[in-house]
Parts: C-alpha cells; structure tokens; sequence
C-alpha cells in the first residue's frame, strides 16, 4: 500500500473541511447517545456503592431488597464466575480478568471508595435507589493508602496479599508494587561523567479524570435463549464483547453489542462498568436493564489517570546538548496493576535524539479506581518532568527554550529508547515554526511568562474490517467497526469519496455493531483513521477492483486494461480500445445483469503506524497577589502526518491543550482522611470552561507517514502531552519560581511566592 | 403513590405526563416524553448539557421540578430546527466544526440562542462567560465560540 | 415510602400555613437551584415542598421609600434586568450574578442564597454591605431583621417553624455612595466562592469616606459584618495606609477552615486583597454619583 500514497496529487475531498456525516443528528437532539435508548418493558438499574476505601466485605444481605415490590432483580459479585489471572501485558488499556471482574463488582473487599458492591433492577428509578438502601453489607474497614510513595512504604495496608513485586528478584513479602519495569539505552552513568552541567529534580502530580460529558450508560438485554444484545457507550464495542463473554461465561457468538453515540471518552470509556451488571441483571429479571451513572459516580468509579511522584535527572553539555538522562517513575495503578508506565518509557524521551537513557517505572497499587487509559495514558505526567528539566537547563545555559530542542531534536534515523528506528517526522519543521511564528514574538507584558514544552506519543495500529457496499444507484454505504468520538466517520467517508472520486456526500459511513462486521480494535491510541482508515482505503480498493473487472468484461478487455479514475472506468490507455467511461453508478445499475452485488471488504492488522510529535506554546499572566493564572495566547503546533479532516484535526489540537491546561490549573481529585473522594462533580472538580481561556491556535505541520495511503499519523494523543510543562514554564517565566507540583492551584503558587520572598529576605 | 399529572408546552406543542414531585423537568422530558435530545451531564446545574428555555427563559432543566412545568413553554432542542431548515447556529455549528462527540451541543445551542436574542452583538467575552454552564471537555471552545459570533454576524446582517 | 407532597399556595398566609402545618421536613422553593441539588444527593428529603412562585409580589420588584424591594422568587437574571435597581445598587447586582451558570440566573434568587445559608453564598456579603433587611412572615405574623441575622450556621438559619422571607429591602441611598462585591475563585466562573468581599461606602464631597460597611464570605461558618474593617476606612480618602487597615482587619477577621476550595491561610491572604480592591471599585462607584 505505501507504494500508492496519495500525497502530492490534487485531492478532492481529503484534506478538504468536509461536513461531518453525524452531524445533523447531533445539532438536533436526534443522535441517541448511551442513555436514550428507551425499550418496551425495561427495568432502571442502580448501584451500590462502597463508602470506603478499603474494606472487607463480610457479608451482603440483600433478601429486603428483593422482597421490595417493584424489585426484579439483585445481583452481587457471587452471581458472576471467578476469573483465572490472566497473562500480562497489562496496562491501562489492557486488564486482567482477575482484576476486571472484582472491579467490575466487588467479591472479597471493596478497593475504593466508589467500589460497586451489588446492583438492582427495578420497574422505576425511585424503587431502585429505594432497593439499594435496603441492602445491608458487613464490611470490616482496613486501613487505606492513596499515594504512590506511601504505598510503598513497608507499613504501608496491602491491597493484595497474593501480589509480589515483578522485577525484582526473590520477593518474599506482599507488596503494592505489582512490577518495576526497566528501560535503557548507552551508558548513563558515563554521560553524567561528561556532563557540564546536571539538573536534577522531583514532580508530582494529582490524578485527573478524563472528565467527558456523558455520564457511563448501557442497556442489557438478554433473552431467554441465552442471546444477548448490549447497548453502550464505548470505545471499543468489540473489545468489550469479547471481555463481557468471558465475564460472564458466554459463547461469544451469542452477544451482540452495539455502541451508541459516545458522548466524550478520552480513554475513559475503553474498560466495562454497567455492561455486565445490566446484562447479569436482564438475564435475572427477563427484561431489558438500563444503567445509567450519575456525575458522582462517575467521578467515584471510572478513570481517573495516574497520580505521580518522577524524579528526573538530566546532564548536558555547554552547548546544550543532552547526554544523559535518568528517570524514575512511581504511578499510582488504583485499585488494580495497569499505571501507564510503559507508554510513559517508551514515549517521554522519545521526540530527543538521545544516546544514553535510564527509565525504572513502578506500577503501583492504591486504594482509588482502577485507573482508565487518558489520553496519551502515562505521558503526560513524565513529560512533565523531562520538559520541565530541560526548561531549567535551557535557563541555566541561557538558550533559548525551543534552541535547546532544536540542538537535541529527533529526526529520521534516530532511534529511540524502544529500539524504533523513526522514518521521516517533522520535529525540527515544528520547531522552525515556532520561532518563525508571531505569537513567539509576542512582547509579554509585566506579571507574564511564556512557555513552550514538547511532547511524543507512538500511536497504535492493530485490527480493523471495513466494508464498502456500492447501491443500485451508485451511493456508497461504509461500513467499519470504530465509535466515532470526535467526527472519525468524516474521515472515513473523505478517505473512501477520494479513492472513489465520487462526492463525498455520497457516502454514508455505518458503525457496525460486532455481529455485522470482524473484530475491530478499540477507538484509543489514535489509531483509527490509520489502521481503520487504511483497512477503508483497502475495502473502497476492493470494490474499485470489482469495478474495473465489471467494466472490463462489458467491453470485452482484460481487467487490467481498465483504470479507474474520477469515479469512472476508463480504458487503461489508447491501445485498449475507444470506449465511454463507465460510472460507478452505471456499474452499479448493470451489477444484476452481470454477477451481482458490487461490495469490497477488508481485514487487516495494521502496522507502520507513525509518531506524532506536538509543540505547545502558551502565554500567562500571574496574580502576584492572589495567584491566579490566567491564560492569554495558547498555540499548539503538531506533526500531523496528514489532516483527512483539517477541522477536526484542529479540533483534536484544540481540545487536548485545554484538557491539559486543566490538569496544569486545577484539576485534582482530593480526599478526605477517610479515603473518601470529596469533590465528585463538576462544582469541585475544576474543569476549564468557556471563559477561562482564549482562541487556540493551531499550526500543522505535515510530514506524512509513508505507510499509511493518505500519510496519516494518528492526532489525539500528542496534544495533551507538553501543555502541562509548557504552562508550568510560563508560570514560571511570570514569577520567577519552577513550579514542580500539578495542579498549579492558587494556593499553592501564592505559597511558592511567599516562600520565595521569604527566602530572599534571609 | 399517586402521581401529579401535568400539561405543559413543548416546542409549541402541548403535552402531558405524569411525574413523582421529585422528579426532575429533566428525567419527565426525556423518560416521559421519550425526548432524548436533551442530555444529562451532572444533574446539579454545573454543565449545561440539559438546557432548555422555561417560559423563554435559560434554565437548566435538572434544576427544574417536573411539577413546575405546569402551565408553562419549554422550547428543547428537538424544537430548533424550523421543519427541515436549521436554525443558524445549527447549520453554524455544522460548518465551524463546533462539535466532536456532540453530547453538549444541544445545550450549547439552547444556550447560544438565548444570548442571541438578547444580544445580537456580543464580544468574544459576552459569548464566553455566558456559556461558561456549558462545559465541553472535546473542543477547547474555540470553534463553539467562533460559531456563534459567526452566527450572530450572520443574523445582524 | 412517604410521598412527597408539593403545594403552589397563592397568598403569603396559605404558605405559612402549608409550612406550619407540615409535620415532617418542609422546604420552600423558589429557584431551586439549591434545593434539586440537596434532594438529588439525598441530603434533604422534604415531605412538602411549599412553590412560592404563584404568590402575589414573589416575583416584583418595587421601589418603597427610596430603596426597593425584592420579592422572594427574583431570579437573579430578573434583577439583573432592572435598570433602576443595578444603577443604585451594582455591587448586590453583581454579586447576585455570579451565582452559577446563565442557567442557574434563570432561576436562583438572592433571597434563596440567603436562606440556604451557605458561607460561600455570593450575595450575602454584598446584602449585609448594603444593609439589607429580610421581610420575613410567620405563624406569629410578620417581621423584619437585618439580612445578617438570617443565616448562623452552614445550612441554618434562624427562621422559626412555619416562617419564610417574603422580600429583602434594599434601602434608599445618599448621595456619593457605591457598593461593590468581588469573589475570589481559581476559575474565571461556575465556582463557589473562595473568598467574597463586600464594599458599600458613602462619601463627603471632599472624597472622604463618611460611612462604610464591609462583609466577607466564606471565611467563617457564616458571612461577617466586620466593624473594624469599616472603622478601618471611616474618615479615609482609602490612602494606602487606610487600605492597608482594611486589608489588615478583614485578614484578622476571617476564621476559615481548610477544604477543598481553599487553605486558611489563602482564605485570610486574600480577604485582605480582595478588601483592598473592592473598595477602590466602590469608591470609584461613589465618586461618579
């Protein structure tokens, strides 16, 4: 497929801003998101809740519930088969079954406060909540740890007394650390020997939640039969059919799962909450059964990211050239193994040009959900501290921040920490930019600072099946297996119209549900307008293939005397002979006459996908007297590979910066000293909103991947990866201080100026 | 229990159902009416995502009792669109690009056309702080606020 | 299950009855935006809710000797709306707008914020700067008190069974007066209050301050009326060394907690700043009367 690449020729519809197919249903209220779903006898689902963080469950008694009129079904961990451990790799995408089943609903002990202990279905909403309280549980309370460090600690309350530390060799006592994953490359210890100067320092972060606007919701509806059908909110349909059937005994076969309109996910709606409860409650009660998660539980139950202590030590040469590069990273996991630290190794140094590196990850357990992939999952808070050493060194040495990166920039050929040996990328082109660009040569004003941070991720391929039917009348209907968060459907349209050459309008892009199309992988990774993407691309060439053959047999040549072009058959050349181009609904309208229905499908397990390397730009203004951060200038610069749809792409861009701007400010989850989650909602959990921040500005830079059709990278990683750094560096740059600790709340840059003062004073 | 029965108006049309005094305008909207196009983002009037105009007036439909609504307008999302024409900011938002997972866009736009017909030249600031209920975590805004200060220059002419 | 009843009382005394008449919990709504919020977590569980809205002047507001007063159920975009009021009186205004979304302005009413009795409640200090009073009616009949007297604990208040405000009087103004109202919150909207500071001052023709009230939010169980912040200013031209005094007094005032809005120690920094510049946006107000 790299062979055809389709980039210097003049597209019609790729690269082209394109109306989303999706979107008149979502500026109408018609879109049915996860809980619209309304059906004929269904019941209203409710869950109970462990109020601790860490408990052992003694024993549930649910007979008063049960007896309640109105009450049709109850089910606790008892009613869902036991799981084996199964077999890593596990991170935030990828769970063991042990581990998903008793987070899913608690069996022995509750891990968080939040933990689902038993569920209920019932004919209302109000006899559910009703049906919860009557349901008594014994738990015997145990001590909890929240923070990485601490859980570590030897005195610290074991989550998990059958867990030993992988990695290290001959542990003989329990420990929250499930492994103790290690990177390298070069010789560190001889690159700090040559250094000129060395930084060394700590960060931390809070945990975030990847914060989408639709709560969790699902349908359950299994039959008598033992079929089930599940509708949700997912990213990943397929992914969750295959876990649902192991979780609950299955054949998978017999499941068909459906996603809605996803209303946000961010990474947060890849693992399972209310799907098997639903299904396990419908299959007790003979009825479908709606979960519906409020706000809080939400917040109580799903996500969050990692919290993070990293230390970090950097060694340079005068002129600004890194030679060593040492890290270590502790990751809270929640309840559960799974942080991010492996993206987090393989992507923190990843856009440098680096010969000597030394990464040691923790994965550690604490008493808080088991944490969900968030964008990016894992980098954002080790960029955090590599780009917040390199800002100092560039301090130190006096070099311009985006010279510094410049000096030690990745570009084809470098080979990074993972052993990936990149093709062509576009960081030095980005960097370019940024200098030439006006907002670097804005003049800052007093209280202001500017501050610029990098950041990588890999991408993801995998599999993915896509089908192309063309219509009696020449429209094409699209068929792929990927939830479309934010406008993939666009995409895949413009990818199948362009190989096509039929107006994009005429193509109608389906989200199959998993029994109308193979297994496709998650939506995550920002791999689905490349892996899926590519498989469209495949799938319209199918059907292409079938033209030309149809047309080569109407005028009685060979197929491969015929080209397709402009959405037309076309002779292949003079030589063939003198015929009319066919369309491709002139094709169609003889496809009874001549063998058939004219479709083209694809499979495929995709590879060579690209990474993508962002820079954030962005400009503060600091109240020296109350801390507050504004945000004035935000301009984010990315390697986009090749936008399909320029609008979104943007839109990507856009959204992610001010995610992270979130996560630099305000946001944090914060408990109280019970282990007690005390700001689930939206009031307490600071998200930006519409007046806190200004117009982003977006450059794309387009170095196109050579393995995809189009030269697609994947966009929505990279863009929440610098700006946590890039804002840490302007706050900075306003008041003078480094501030090394997320989220950058008031407070606690009111403190650091105090304490600055202070120290000058003495 | 017996519960209170209620006639209201609906984007126009009138309507009825019945309702728990506890209930929300919210949940009567969407598990009575079976109108879905006004969503649940919080259910405490800190997102936006379940605006609807009360008797012309923005409110948040979570914040509303279901027993309030007696007697009065609501106008929801599914009333914006003129039969098949969309109302400005609609088709605005199509073009901009203003939405990706969609879920806040029908508050955002029940939002967006109050302020506009109570102020047909907003700043970029009036735009901003008056949709500042409305939370998107997809867009960063930009492209929202491009699309109503687009639309109100469209409507101002 | 009890049923939760839900009665809409068309005059001021079928509603204390309703409200004194009611065995277990009964609440008043007008805007409900705190109230949904209370039921939906299940903190409170009313058996009556008493809806004011179809009383008569719940929803007026009317000059009366001067000054005006403000029925019960106003929303905050209703007030916002009067021209007349938001010249006399910008800071009340402008602290009874910051509550919540536009949304929540569609329904929240000042009288509301007063009687949920929340520290954080951003029209409080604004009200108790101005002087405001609470018209309050009750099974013994009606009443008037100083807005200050209604809240005295988060979430109580000192209204008797039965009895609830009907209006809040805003009083008439002298000349050269102004009022003003600034909260501090990490975002630019939708938070509750870290710290609030109310202003409301009265100037001499020369620009000194002649009489002044300060109230801050959110820095003890209830808003403070501080006295010797206002003694602070009195006599001032609001010269640095006056702000400072302020500053000072509204710092020494405060007795905030920590959570999970803010740290005391932020909360009594920032009485102080916030003290300073409200009371240069109210003199600024005053000096253009």
């Amino acid at each position: 497929m790299p062979d055809d690449i389709k980039l210097d020729k003049e597209l019609k519809v790729v690269g082209h801003r394109n109306v989303r197919p999706d979107g008149m249903d979502k500026v109408t209220g018609r879109a049915k998101y996860g809980a619209d779903l309304i059906l004929p006898g269904m019941l209203y689902g409710r869950v109970l809740r462990s109020p601790h963080a860490h408990a052992k469950i003694k024993s549930i008694d649910t007979s008063a519930a049960e007896a309640l009129p109105g009450v049709k079904a109850v089910v606790t961990g008892k009613d869902f088969p036991d799981q084996p451990k199964s077999k890593p790799p596990y991170g935030p995408m990828i769970q063991d079954a042990w581990d998903a089943t008793r987070n899913i609903i608690a069996r022995e002990k509750v891990f968080y406060d939040g933990h689902c202990v038993a569920a209920v279905a019932a004919t209302s909403d109000s006899i559910a909540k009703q049906a919860l309280k009557l349901i008594k549980v014994d738990y015997q309370i145990l001590p909890h740890v929240i923070d990485p460090i601490e859980a570590m600690q030897p005195d610290a309350p074991i989550l998990h007394e059958d867990q030993f530390t992988l990695g290290v060799e001959g542990a003989t006592k329990p420990s929250n650390v499930f492994r103790i994953m290690k990177a390298a490359k070069g010789d560190v210890d001889k690159g700090f020997a040559e250094a000129d100067l060395i930084i060394e320092r700590d960060f931390k972060t809070k945990a975030v939640h990847q914060g989408y606007i639709e709560p969790h919701a699902c349908v359950g509806n299994a039959s008598e039969d033992g079929n089930v059908e599940v509708w949700t909110s997912t990213q990943g349909h397929f992914v969750s059919r295959n876990q649902l059937a192991n979780l609950l005994g299955l054949p998978v076969g017999k499941i068909r799962l459906t996603s809605s309109e996803i209303g946000g996910g961010f990474g947060g709606k890849i693992p399972m909450y209310g799907e098997p409860l639903a299904v396990r409650l419908s299959q007790k009660a003979n009825r479908p059964v709606k979960i519906v998660m409020t706000r809080d539980e939400t917040f109580r139950s799903t996500g969050p990211t990692s919290g993070s202590h990293v230390w970090m030590k950097i060694g340079v040469k005068n002129d600004g050239r890194i030679v060593a590069a040492d890290a270590k990273l502790y990751y809270e996991a929640g309840a559960f193994k799974g942080a991010g630290i492996a993206a987090a190794i393989g992507c923190m140094f990843s856009e440098y040009d680096l010969e000597n590196i030394r990464i040691e990850g923790y994965d550690i357990v604490s008493n808080r959900p088991k944490v969900a992939a968030y964008r990016a999952p894992g980098v954002p808070m080790a960029a955090f501290a590599v780009e917040g050493v390199i800002n100092q060194i560039a301090k130190k040495l006096k070099i311009d921040p985006v010279d510094i990166r410049l000096k030690n920039a990745a570009k084809q050929g470098t080979v990074n920490v993972s052993g990936i040996k990149y093709g062509p990328i576009g960081f030095i082109e980005l960097l370019e930019k940024v200098k030439a660009h006006p907002h670097y040569n804005t003049k800052l004003e007093k209280n202001q600072g500017r501050g610029f941070a990098a950041g990588y991720w890999m991408h993801a391929g995998g599999m993915s099946c896509a089908s192309v039917n063309i219509q009696d009348d020449g429209t094409v209907t699209l068929i792929e297996g990927n939830p479309d968060i934010g406008g993939s459907r666009a995409s895949m349209a413009a990818m199948a119209a362009e190989e096509l050459g039929i107006p994009f309008e005429k193509v109608r892009p389906i989200i199959a549900d998993t029994s109308s199309l193979g297994f496709t992988f998650l939506t995550a990774g920002s791999r689905t307008t490349y892996a899926t993407g590519m498989a469209v691309v495949e799938a319209t060439r199918h059907a292409i293939k079938i033209c030309c053959e149809r047309a080569a047999a109407v005028w009685g040549v060979t197929p491969e005397q015929v080209k397709w072009e402009d959405g037309h058959a076309k002779p292949a050349s003079a030589n063939v002979g003198d015929f009319a181009p066919l369309s491709l609904s002139e094709l169609a309208k003889k496809a009874p006459m001549m063998g058939g229905p004219i479709a083209g499908h694809s499979e495929i397990n995709a590879t060579g996908q690209g990474p993508a390397i962002g820079g954030h730009l962005v400009d503060v203004e600091v109240d020296p007297e109350t801390g507050f951060v504004k945000l004035l200038r935000f301009t984010v610069f990315q390697d986009v590979g090749r936008a399909i749809s320029p609008d979104y792409v943007e839109g990507q861009l856009q959204g992610g910066a001010i995610q992270g701007l979130g996560w630099a400010l305000n946001e944090e989850y914060i408990y109280n000293d019970k282990g007690q989650l005390v700001n689930a909602g939206f009031l307490d959990y600071r998200m930006p909103v519409a007046s806190d921040v200004p117009m982003i500005g977006t450059v794309l830079i387009e170095e196109p991947n050579p393995n995809h059709p189009y030269g697609v990278r994947g966009v929505g990683e990279t863009p929440i990866v610098p700006p946590q750094a890039a804002v840490a560096n302007a706050v900075e740059n306003a008041i003078g201080i480094q501030m090394s600790e997320l989220p950058m709340s008031p407070p606690k840059i009111l403190r650091a100026i105090a304490a600055d003062r202070l120290k000058a004073a003495e | 229990m017996s519960r209170h029965h209620i006639s209201t108006t609906i984007n126009g049309d009138s309507a009825e159902f019945l309702c728990d005094t506890d209930e929300s305008l919210l949940d009567c909207i969407r598990n009575e009416l079976h109108m879905t196009g006004t969503k649940e983002g919080c259910g405490t009037g800190d997102c936006g995502a379940c605006s609807v105009l009360l008797d012309g007036r923005l409110v948040c439909s979570c914040l509303v009792l279901g027993v309030e609504a007696a007697g009065k307008k609501i106008d929801t999302i599914e009333g914006m669109a003129q039969g098949d024409k969309l109302h400005p900011l609609q088709r605005n938002f199509l073009e901009h690009a203003a939405l990706q997972c969609g879920i806040c866009t029908p508050g955002f736009l029940i939002a967006a056309r109050a302020l506009l017909e109570k102020n047909p030249n907003p700043t970029e600031t009036e735009v901003r702080f008056w949709l500042a209920g409305n939370l998107c975590r997809c867009t960063g805004y930009d492209k929202i606020v491009r699309a109503v200060m687009a639309t109100a220059a469209e409507l101002r002419g | 299950m009890d049923e939760m009843r839900y009665e809409t009382p068309t005059s001021v005394n079928a509603a204390v009855k309703l409200l004194a008449g009611e065995k277990g919990l009964a609440k008043v709504l007008a805007g409900g935006t705190d109230l949904l919020v209370q039921m939906r977590g299940e903190t409170v569980v009313p058996n009556l809710i008493v809806d004011i809205k179809k009383i008569a002047d719940m929803k007026a507001i009317k000059k009366e000797k001067g000054g005006f007063r403000v029925g019960a159920a106003v929303s905050g975009a209703e007030l916002g709306e009067h021209p007349e009021l938001s010249k006399m009186w910008p800071g009340v205004v402008e602290a009874t707008e910051l509550i919540g979304s536009t949304q929540v302005q569609g329904r929240a009413t000042m009288t509301g914020n007063l009687c949920n009795a929340s520290p954080g409640a951003d029209s409080v200090p604004a009200l108790i700067a101005a002087g405001a009073l609470a018209a309050i009616a009750g099974p013994n009949g009606k009443r008037e008190v100083p807005v200050e007297q209604i809240p005295v604990s988060p979430g109580k208040t000192s209204l008797a069974k039965g009895e609830f405000v009907t209006s809040l009087f805003l009083p008439k103004r002298p000349k050269k007066s102004g009022d003003a109202y600034l909260r501090f919150i990490p975002r630019t909207e939708m938070d509750i209050a870290v710290v609030g500071c109310g202003i409301s001052l009265t100037l001499d023709k020369a620009g000194t301050v002649l009489a002044a009230r300060v109230a801050l939010g959110a820095v003890a169980p209830t808003a403070l009326l501080v006295d010797a912040a206002a003694n602070a200013i009195i006599g001032t031209k609001l010269e640095d060394a006056a702000l400072d005094a302020l500053a000072a007094a509204c710092s020494a005032a405060c007795r905030p907690i920590d959570d999970k809005r803010g740290t005391k120690e932020f909360r009594i920094q920032i009485a102080g700043v916030l003290a300073r510049r409200v009371a240069l946006i109210a003199r600024a107000r005053a000096l253009k009367k």
